[in-house]
């Protein structure tokens, strides 16, 4: 299986604010979807997965890097963004705030289709998005507004929206986080339902690692810009190598084990320490003392998805 | 009702600290009035610790800022608070206050609207001190810093502003803040939600610690099952402004008896667990709208009833309310009373 | 269901429901109520006015009433020093103060918003230029300018209406602007770009609906001001001498020597109807920002 979506050595460096250094938001990222595979790239809040999220789908664009799309690298004119933009689309995080007030389910479904000039059988196409997103029977819908709706209807709506220009990969960032726990389940179902019945990929950002356990096939473990571990979802959530991820699971209430918890300022991408990243709130390293932690820089991962899991660790090589 | 109270409060011994009853609260809004708590009634003991669960629009939060009478004008209350054998629903201002700061105190969602950005934290952790404790603004000072230092945020900080905190030391603050004056019960409403798993469980943690410690009594309200069956002994599972379900945290979780409890069990997946593995659980349709909730409480049957897979005829015309399912349990489902429920 | 039942009917049928609630809730403001009252009340007087007052009432070599008389029988305000009657004057002077408190306020709300939505949504060197020239006629004194703008285009309507504009345009553009950024700050905005959206889309689809309710009230109360301007330019000799206005009654009342001769009957009615006029128009204002008020229309 080939990659349909890939980032090669992407950096994104937000400039300097006000005495601040540059912000290192992504600092070099390998990252592969092949075809009709869940990938979710988990981290904290401040580790670049919404940035890398927003490089994916073109909104950003990276300072160092690239953004493959069927092997192809992504152009930045604005008919190159357009063209990619019918096959990979965005889901966001807080449905209510991503539909215009102003507009009803059938224009901000049916928007996607008219920008592309795909307005023959418009209609048509609406109606089977909006029924693909699990808004059914569509007619009920289509006049309606945003406040009139649910979160998880929304949500569909706006995966609708998605749909309707048929991609062939969809970046969702932090799809559930704003939805209540019973919808949750639902939209989650829905997005595994398309990768079964419409062969979609998708790279699911979050920062749940439940979340990866349910839908993803891969799971990639984002820290201060870098992806610090990858690999299959079974391999790094029950086997995890990296100190970080084993810290994550930890903290998790229902794992069973003692909460290992992170002590340490807060990362921050304005300032990257030496060595390994992580070295700072590393408790593995607190315990072995090993001079490579803090003195020597770690490659990136390669991203290899044939790899059943990588780490970015000098101790669990 | 007097099944309820038999169960919560155990028998033989003193009035609980906290034992509310019948609770109902319900909004004004244009002509219509919109119900949002629909008779709920609990006990609290002093060091106990109680889970109120529940989606948006459950009424959770509503109830629990309902009880130190925090809500807007808009908003009907009725029932009892009984707070130490004082009702605060009808008690007079002047005493109301005194007891929000140093009886009862609340840590809310949002650290950085509830934290004032004009004043240094240290003005901020030392005013209810003074205004309750009278005591000098020297021993004030010490007893910041030592709140301060007891969050795990340096003393050396009392003269920073909010946003010169982390999202994760300002709930900590809040924390601090209510711990303030000593105070027998702490209402903690979402404390966590906007945080990082990471950061979170250091909050949860430290909450957890402060709490055994001092024998503070807690609400905690999350929609997150799981935090709160972590944190919390006891647990209630709340739908359309009424408990649905509660009982020790443990067994709630591991047999739930009511099917709404079972369904946000399931949303949220234990990692390893292959039955959730590549299979995330939800539960169909929403739960019921402002006016929805209006035309339930006029007639009979239960809020779940439309989105329950077990669901009966009965469930729809009979009257539902919280029934013994085990022991120092209760549930609001028929099938309890069946006692075909799993 | 055919395509013409959701792209054309459907959408319609919520925003009459939205526009039906927008008057329900309007019809609650007894102030806003009032302010409309007035504003009616006015617009109709000032549109009949030709059905009842002729030639012969305003044309000071046609008329026979007093000069300068307080009010007496027949004539209610009395009359001015050729001896029209003020009440016909008022009624009369409606028309070109209205208008061209309608017309400028127009201009400088077409021109106003759509300086601030390019430099709201174009945030690099266009946006910074756009800025650059609002501060510079910020920068300028409007009254000076006003002034001057009319010695070059000459007195008349026309002028003054292209000075109250021009002076008066950057205060909404600065508020359009900042609104602007608001809403582009939301996410649906992002959402229409990864869906392929350009910039004149986002603009036309996305921004100016949700800044329509903040015009809308901008526009109420920049026609007060409006009206205030022209009374005072043409207070100050910058109108047409021969067309009546409000502004135009009181430099003649002025410069006739109204102050001195005592009489108030020729002075109070123009201000009283400006002051009414403004009120109207303030209140209907503040009755539309309450009714609009975005967090009743966004928020759920």
């Amino acid at each position: 299986m080939k990659p349909v979506l890939e980032v090669r050595d992407l950096t994104v460096t937000y400039p300097a604010r006000r005495g601040a250094a540059p912000a290192r938001a992504v600092d070099g990222v390998n990252l592969r979807v092949r075809q009709g595979e869940i990938v979710a790239l988990v981290g904290e809040s401040g580790c670049g997965k919404s940035t890398l999220a927003r490089a994916l789908v073109g909104l950003v664009k990276p300072t160092g890097g690239q953004v493959l799309s069927d092997g192809e690298p992504l152009g930045y004119s604005a008919a190159a963004l357009k063209a990619y933009r019918r096959h990979t689309q965005l889901v966001l995080q807080d449905p209510g705030g991503a539909l215009n007030p102003r507009q009803n389910v059938f224009d901000a479904v049916a928007e996607g289709p008219r920008l592309h000039g795909l307005t023959d059988r418009l209609d048509e196409r609406v109606h089977t998005a909006l029924a693909k997103a699990g808004l059914r029977p569509p007619e009920q819908f289509a006049g309606r507004f945003p406040h009139e709706m649910s979160g998880g209807q929304q949500q569909r709506v706006v995966i609708a929206g998605a749909l309707a220009l048929e991609p062939s990969v969809i970046v969702a960032d932090e799809p559930v986080a704003s939805l209540d726990a019973s919808v949750r389940g639902e939209i989650l179902k829905l997005i595994l339902e398309l990768r079964d019945s419409l062969g979609l990929s998708a790279l699911v950002v979050s920062h749940d690692l439940g979340l990866a356990w349910n839908i993803a096939d891969r799971v990639a473990v984002m820290y201060l810009g870098r992806i610090v571990e990858t690999g299959t979802v079974e391999e790094v959530l029950l086997r995890p190598k990296h100190p970080y991820t084993r810290a994550l699971l930890s903290v998790l209430p229902d794992s069973g084990e003692p909460p290992v918890l992170l002590t340490g300022e807060p990362p921050d991408p304005t300032s990257v320490p030496g060595g390994c990243r992580f070295h700072p709130r590393c408790p593995l390293r607190a315990a072995e003392q090993d001079p490579r932690c803090d003195g020597e820089d770690l490659p990136v991962l390669t991203g290899d998805p044939s790899a059943s899991s990588l780490a970015a660790c000098h101790l669990v090589q | 009702m007097t099944a309820h109270e038999r169960t919560t409060a155990p028998e033989g011994q003193a009035a609980p600290m906290l034992d509310v009853r019948d609770l109902r609260v319900s909004y004004r809004s244009g002509e219509q009035t919109v119900p949002a708590v629909r008779g709920v009634s609990f006990t609290l003991d002093r060091g106990q610790t109680l889970g109120i669960a529940g989606e948006s629009g459950s009424g959770k939060s509503t109830m629990a800022l309902s009880l130190l009478r925090l809500l807007p004008a808009s908003a009907q209350v009725s029932g009892e608070v009984l707070f130490k054998g004082e009702d605060l629903l009808t008690a007079k201002w002047a005493r109301l206050r005194a007891v929000r700061w140093s009886a009862a105190s609340v840590v809310f969602q949002g650290a950085m609207s509830a934290l004032n950005p004009v004043r240094t934290i240290g003005e901020q952790i030392r005013e209810p001190i003074l205004l309750h404790d009278k005591i000098g603004q020297r021993a004030a000072r010490e007893r910041a810093a030592e709140l301060l230092d007891s969050v795990g945020v340096p003393s050396r900080r009392l003269e920073s502003y909010p946003h010169e905190f982390s999202g994760g030391q300002r709930q900590r603050i809040m924390i601090a803040m209510a711990l303030a004056c000593r105070p027998d019960l702490i209402i903690a409403d979402e404390p966590t939600t906007a945080l990082d798993v990471m950061v979170q469980a250091q909050v949860l943690n430290l909450l957890g610690e402060l709490v055994r410690e001092a024998g503070i009594g807690v609400i905690m309200i999350s929609h997150d099952l799981s935090v709160l069956s972590h944190m919390c002994e006891r647990l209630a599972v709340m739908y359309a402004g009424r408990i649905t379900e509660i009982g020790p945290s443990k067994q709630l979780i591991a047999e739930p008896r009511h099917p709404y409890t079972r369904a946000l069990g399931r949303a949220f997946p234990t990692i390893g667990d292959p039955a959730s593995r590549l299979a995330p659980a939800g539960l169909p349709g929403d739960p019921p709208t402002p006016s929805e909730l209006a035309r339930l409480s006029e007639g009979r049957g239960c809020a779940f009833a439309p989105r329950c897979s077990e669901a009966m005829d009965a469930c729809r015309t009979d009257t539902v309310e919280l029934w013994p399912s085990g022991p120092r349990r209760e549930a609001a489902c028929l099938r309890v009373l069946e006692g075909s429920g799993t | 269901m055919t395509a013409a039942t959701y792209t054309s009917a459907a959408p319609k049928a919520p925003r009459r429901h939205a526009f039906s609630r927008f008057c329900r809730a309007y019809a609650k403001r007894p102030a806003g109520l009032a302010g409309l009252g007035l504003l009616i009340a006015f617009g109709a007087l000032a549109l009949a006015a030709p059905l009842f007052i002729g030639d012969d009432q305003l044309n000071v070599i046609k008329v026979d009433g007093p000069q300068l008389s307080p009010p007496v029988d027949g004539y209610p305000l009395g009359t001015d020093q050729a001896g029209r009657s003020i009440l016909l004057l008022v009624i009369w002077g409606a028309r070109e103060s209205l208008s061209i408190g309608l017309i400028a306020t127009a201009l400088t709300v077409v021109l106003g918003s759509a300086v601030g939505l390019l430099a709201g949504h174009y945030q690099g060197w266009v946006g910074k230029i756009l800025m650059h020239v609002t501060d510079w006629f910020i920068a300028l004194p409007s009254l000076p300018l006003a002034i001057s703008l009319s010695a070059v285009l000459g007195q008349g309507a026309a002028s003054i209406t292209i000075a109250i504009a021009v002076t008066s345009w950057t205060a909404t553009a600065r508020l359009v602007r900042a609104q602007t950024l608001a809403v582009e700050a939301r996410p649906f905005i992002e959402r229409a770009k990864v869906l392929g959206a350009g910039n004149t889309q986002i603009m036309i689809r996305h921004v100016l609906p949700n800044v329509m309710p903040l015009i809308l009230v901008s526009s109420t109360l920049t026609v007060a001001s409006a009206i205030l301007s022209e009374a005072t330019l043409t207070f100050l000799g910058l109108g047409d001498p021969t067309s009546v206005t409000w502004g135009s009654m009181l430099e003649a009342a002025f410069l006739g020597g109204a102050v001195t001769a005592g009489a108030w009957w020729y002075l109070m009615p123009p201000g009283i109807a400006i002051l009414i006029v403004v009120l109207g128009f303030t209140l209907v204002g503040r009755a539309v920002e309450h009714v609009l008020n975005p967090r009743m229309v966004v928020g759920r």
